[in-house]
């Protein structure tokens, strides 16, 4: 309750705030209805016409609620209009990014460790490429994939995804196999223990909490580079789609109601990979 | 075929070269840490064109690196003015009020931790969430210049800094609080002499994840509606004319100009937080 209650007054300030600014910001076409007409309207008269618009500004809080609802639940999985659909599309390209990330992130790091030529002329570029806009490349590799024959978004979404996944794995990994100390790496020579035996008994359990901390901002990255996938060329389906033509065709309760999807999407996904760290954390034996 | 033989000839030299480099003492040196990458990227460079030639891959799929810097030099007008709109108009104003509204946010709220409780884990969620998907709301609402740009912009690096910035406004230690305290320091001379100090390693943390999305942010609301320049606007309408040369001159640039403003970032966090032990080699 300690913790619940801070959170749930921010929460209503930003309603109230919200509620505030879809009046205000509703009203100019109100009163430009009325000049119109040649009527006056008061205030009284203007809030109530602020709520329920169909193009609005800003739609409130309610309204969002109920198209988000409609496009969940109101609509058969199967169909075009169910967010529920465009979510998935949106779910599917984020896991494969995400694991495309984390394979390349995890051998990267890997050969990082491991040879030393490899962290001095790789980790540099590696920096280097997450100061790209990874948007500038998105629309490109999009067309080139379509060039090449490949058939589909998954693949090009997926590349876009991993570009922005694989980074903070690639840190916490070089981070995590790093952090045996000398005295265990001693020990282990000692035994007379090869280079793959010291990596898969000592340097690979070590890394795993570092490498499950970074799976959180790993698959967020990995969703917002699926959405800007979706983004930019044409795309039918999935959530950044939907932003697009909801964009493309002045219904702004679509891209609302889309944002907000992909946020309560993002919301699952961060406590789906909090889920699987606690119990990975917990057979390892980590306290927690 | 001699074309593709030869840059894998050159790659395999470059590198026994950086091999080489990498196991002497001289790597740990300053040149020596500049110059093994840039001997890599060098080889990026050589396969690339001499794949791209020897297989004759046509420069739809992929321009060699030649062919990009020509257009780059070409074309050197327009990629300027994509520049101004795109970094000066639209991500630095952005990037300055989004950090600016951040940290006095943060400075505001340092008082009540009840406020601090409520907005922290709400910061923390709302800056893992996919903001590029309100570009399209803030372009309807801005307009199509750059004013719609910033405004994206100001959303997208409000909620790392400000989440950065609280953190680092609690880094400072019990200790050296206690101290300031029996010095009898107010709470603004605690705050101007010991805590914002403190917390800039943590803000400059939160600049730098900034700094790219910053980038990100501009050229995405450029997809959804801009005047016919910006680096955004450049690439969706050439990636459409299939012109991948000037798509890739974009990119170029726009490495350049993220790059640029990380290192100008990294330069004054050198500057600033002299005495935080990462800075020192």
């Amino acid at each position: 309750m300690n913790r619940a209650l801070p959170i749930l007054t921010v929460l209503a300030g930003i309603i109230v705030v919200w509620y505030a600014a879809s009046v205000w910001m509703n009203s100019t076409w109100v009163f430009d209805q009325a000049e119109r007409a040649g009527t006056t309207v008061t205030w009284a008269e203007v809030i109530p016409q602020t709520m329920a618009q169909d193009r609005p500004l800003l739609p409130p809080p309610h309204q969002v609620a109920s198209v988000l609802w409609d496009g969940i639940a109101g609509q058969a999985i199967t169909s075009k209009r169910s967010l529920v659909y465009h979510a998935f599309v949106t779910f599917k390209g984020t896991l494969m990014g995400f694991a495309l990330g984390i394979v390349v992130g995890v051998g990267l790091a890997m050969a990082i460790v491991r040879f030393r030529v490899m962290d001095m002329s790789v980790m540099p570029w590696a920096i280097i490429s997450q100061t790209i806009p990874i948007v500038a490349l998105a629309p490109m590799i999009l067309v080139v994939a379509n060039q090449l024959g490949v058939q589909g978004r998954d693949v090009p979404k997926a590349i876009i995804a991993a570009y922005l996944s694989f980074f903070p794995v690639l840190v916490s990994m070089i981070k995590g196999l790093r952090s045996p100390d000398q005295m265990q790496l001693d020990l282990l020579r000692t035994y007379g223990a090869s280079e793959a035996a010291m990596f898969v008994k000592l340097r690979l359990p070590a890394s795993m909490p570092y490498f499950f901390a970074s799976l959180k901002v790993a698959i967020a990255a990995s969703l917002i580079g699926t959405i800007v996938g979706e983004l930019p060329t044409g795309a039918i389906e999935g959530l950044g789609a939907r932003m697009l033509i909801g964009s493309q065709f002045g219904e702004p309760l679509i891209m609302w109601a889309a944002l907000f999807a992909a946020a309560i999407l993002a919301g699952l996904l961060i406590v789906a990979v909090g889920v699987v760290e606690r119990f990975a954390r917990a057979r390892m034996g980590v306290p927690s | 075929m001699s074309w593709v033989a030869g840059s894998v000839v050159f790659w395999l030299l470059a590198w026994a070269l950086n091999a080489r480099l990498a196991s002497t003492g001289w790597s740990r040196s300053r040149v020596g840490r500049l110059v093994v990458p840039a001997v890599f990227g060098l080889t990026i460079l050589v396969l690339w064109e001499g794949v791209v030639r020897g297989l004759g891959v046509s420069p739809v799929i992929l321009p060699p690196p030649s062919m990009i810097a020509g257009k780059i030099a070409g074309s050197l007008d327009v990629l300027w003015a994509d520049v101004v709109q795109t970094v000066f108009k639209g991500a630095l104003p952005g990037f300055l009020i989004g950090c600016g509204a951040a940290v006095a946010t943060a400075i505001a709220i340092d008082r009540s931790p009840f406020l601090q409780r409520g907005l922290l884990p709400i910061g923390n969620f709302v800056a893992a969430l996919p903001i590029v998907g309100l570009a399209p709301i803030l372009v309807m609402w801005f307009g199509f210049d750059w004013q719609s740009k910033a405004a994206v912009v100001v959303v997208m690096v409000f909620f790392p800094v400000l989440v950065n910035m609280v953190a680092g406004l609690q880094a400072s230690e019990r200790m050296q609080a206690d101290l300031m305290a029996t010095w009898g320091a107010s709470y603004w001379q605690t705050l101007l002499k010991l805590r914002l100090p403190a917390a800039m390693p943590f803000l400059f943390n939160g600049l730098k994840i900034a700094s790219t999305l910053a980038l990100i942010g501009a050229i995405v609301a450029e997809f959804f509606g801009s005047p016919i320049y910006g680096m955004g606007f450049r690439i969706s309408t050439e990636v459409g004319r299939l012109g991948l040369d000037m798509v890739w001159a974009t990119i170029a640039v726009a490495a350049l100009a993220g790059s640029a403003l990380y290192g100008l970032i990294t330069l004054i966090e050198r500057w600033v937080t002299f005495w935080h032990p990462s800075q020192r080699i």
